[in-house]
């Protein structure tokens, strides 16, 4: 009696990411003949779907660099890194790295901080809801009390700071309003939330990611203003609390008794 | 094929409630002509793998859907076909979407996409016999404990075999099903696309297939290629209208079963809401011939009891 042994997955998966290699010897076409174009079909399910799921989550670098530099690109990836889940939208993480390090991207330096921005957008129209806090609330707290209070940010809150202007590249070609160039000699530091179903993506004043990520990592806001002011010098506070409050940016804030 | 079978326990529940009426896989492009348009869809479907995220607008068009019509849950991820463990992770979140919206059936496939913690974004084939159906019966009642229900399976599509299959794909499921009490989804593009890539005939499949378990069928336009040898290459890209030779298929696979939930998918080059409401409306006038061939049958039945 045979018993039919476990066949061999992982040299399928060789064979299906290197279409150097023949088809595992276990496959065969019913005529006989090389299955090589029939293999092909899975090894084309698994290169173009995953490359399609990038171009999904990176409109605005497809549109930067054109659909067949990007898709040269996005297979280069997906080369390198496979998705560790079966859920589209978490493909990508690493996207932003892998293009900063992109030999043939490198004319366009702002592309991997674009990157980082569109993937910060896909985390956020899937992050959790919650009700935001009006802008009401910060009327009503004192100077003094705010100092040492900490803040609960809305799920979907990210923040990516630049050296060039990511959010006027991204509103311009949100907009579909190409015409009008974007001026690349100064830095953006870009807020995303969603405090509905609607997405978010406006410019926080200079050293208001610091002042975000230090909140969203427990410290005060005193604590978060000594961060941001050590980034940027003219760090303006109520500027940054006014966008972060009128885009919904806060859930809860804690004050300190 | 083994001894083992399913526990007694399970064999009362229904696997799905969907309605013997056609339904369409959900867009959420289609959302608004859904709403505004009066229709008469008796269900739709989505893909698991989309609704795992925590919240925003997935969820949201969902509740909204949710509302009006009975829904399927379709996995694409759990890798049923797979020669390692599930991955327990994406089983919870299975579970904890099933459970958050109660669908009227979950489905997944005979097939393989993970290996080695790594997601190949493809249902992979596999081949027919004593270990991987020891794999699947394993996987499939882990999936339905875990779920508290039965779940319908799914028969690929195929582009070639493995000389190490010892069981005919109908043989491999009806066994999976005897051991562990699921329920089938009779993909009848898939049976069509296999049975042109590996030269048998789909009629001979349509009549031997296990119909008392299926629970619901998929219909879906497939792509046109040739080999290198000028064979025709069938490829399941869900991205065009259901071809005559899938609806003569159809025809024929409920001549045996009798109405069941039908299910249209298109993902690809998703159409105009209106075009895919025509594919599912063809699809209800198959239906509906079928219902009245059984009433006709039920009233002749009647009188002839009548007549004694």
């Amino acid at each position: 009696m045979t018993t039919s042994a476990d066949f061999d997955q992982s040299a399928f998966v060789r064979a299906l990411l290197d279409p150097e290699l023949p088809p595992p010897n276990e496959v065969e076409a019913s005529h006989g003949f090389a299955p090589k174009r029939r293999f092909a079909v899975y090894r084309n399910n698994v290169c173009v779907g995953l490359v399609d799921a990038l171009a999904e989550r990176f409109p605005i670098c497809l549109q930067l660099v054109g659909d067949e530099f990007f898709r040269a690109m996005a297979q280069c990836y997906v080369r390198e890194r496979l998705p560790r889940t079966p859920m589209r939208f978490e493909y990508g993480d690493a996207f932003p790295a892998f293009v900063s390090e992109f030999e043939p991207a490198r004319e366009l330096p702002y592309l991997p901080d674009v990157a980082r921005l569109e993937y910060a957008v896909g985390q956020a129209y899937h992050a959790a809801d919650a009700a935001p806090l009006p802008l009401d609330f910060l009327r009503a707290l004192s100077h003094e009390r705010l100092d040492n209070a900490t803040a609960v940010l809305h799920p979907s809150t990210h923040v990516v700071a630049s050296a060039y202007p990511i959010v006027s590249i991204w509103r311009r070609h949100m907009s579909d309003d190409e015409m009008t160039p974007v001026v690349l000699d100064h830095g953006e530091e870009a807020l995303v939330v969603r405090p509905e179903l609607a997405i978010s993506v406006s410019p926080l004043p200079s050293g208001g990611s610091a002042f975000v990520d230090a909140l969203r990592n427990g410290r005060t806001f005193g604590e978060a203003m000594n961060a941001a002011t050590g980034v940027a010098a003219e760090f303006k506070l109520i500027d940054c609390l006014r966008e972060l409050f009128l885009t919904g940016a806060f859930v809860a804030v804690s004050v300190a008794h | 094929m083994g001894a083992h079978s399913a526990p007694e326990h399970s064999r009362e529940r229904a696997a799905s409630s969907l309605p013997a009426r056609a339904g369409v896989g959900f867009k959420s492009v289609h959302l608004a002509d859904i709403e505004a348009s009066a229709h008469d869809l008796g269900f739709f479907e989505i893909h698991a793998e989309n609704y795992m995220g925590a919240g925003g607008t997935p969820h949201a068009q969902l509740m909204r859907l949710r509302k009006d019509s009975p829904l399927s849950i379709h996995g694409v991820g759990l890798s049923v076909g797979g020669a390692e463990p599930l991955d327990r992770a994406h089983l919870r979140r299975v579970k904890s979407l099933v459970d958050r919206y109660e669908p009227a059936a979950f489905s997944e496939h005979l097939a393989w996409s993970t290996q080695g913690a790594r997601f190949l974004n493809d249902l992979l084939p596999l081949p027919y016999n004593a270990t991987t159906l020891a794999h699947v019966v394993a996987h499939v009642d882990e999936i339905q404990e875990a779920l508290g229900r039965p779940i319908l399976l799914e028969n690929p599509a195929a582009y070639l075999r493995f000389r190490s299959s010892e069981h005919s794909e109908i043989d491999f499921l009806h066994e999976v099903v005897r051991r562990t009490d699921c329920r089938l989804l009779l993909d009848v593009t898939n049976v069509y696309v296999s049975a042109t890539n590996l030269a048998y005939s789909a009629e001979d499949y349509i009549d031997a297939f296990p119909m008392a378990y299926v629970e619901e069928i998929h219909l879906a336009g497939y792509a046109e290629d040739l080999d290198e040898i000028g064979d025709p290459l069938l490829i399941d890209a869900h991205c065009a209208p259901v071809p005559d030779a899938v609806w003569r298929l159809y025809h024929r696979a409920l001549a045996r079963r009798g109405p069941v939930a039908t299910l249209i998918e298109w993902d690809n080059d998703v159409p105009p809401w209106p075009t895919l409401l025509a594919q599912a409306t063809q699809a209800e006038a198959f239906l509906e011939t079928r219902r009245r061939a059984v009433e006709d049958g039920l009233r002749s039945k009647a009188l002839h009891d009548d007549l004694g």
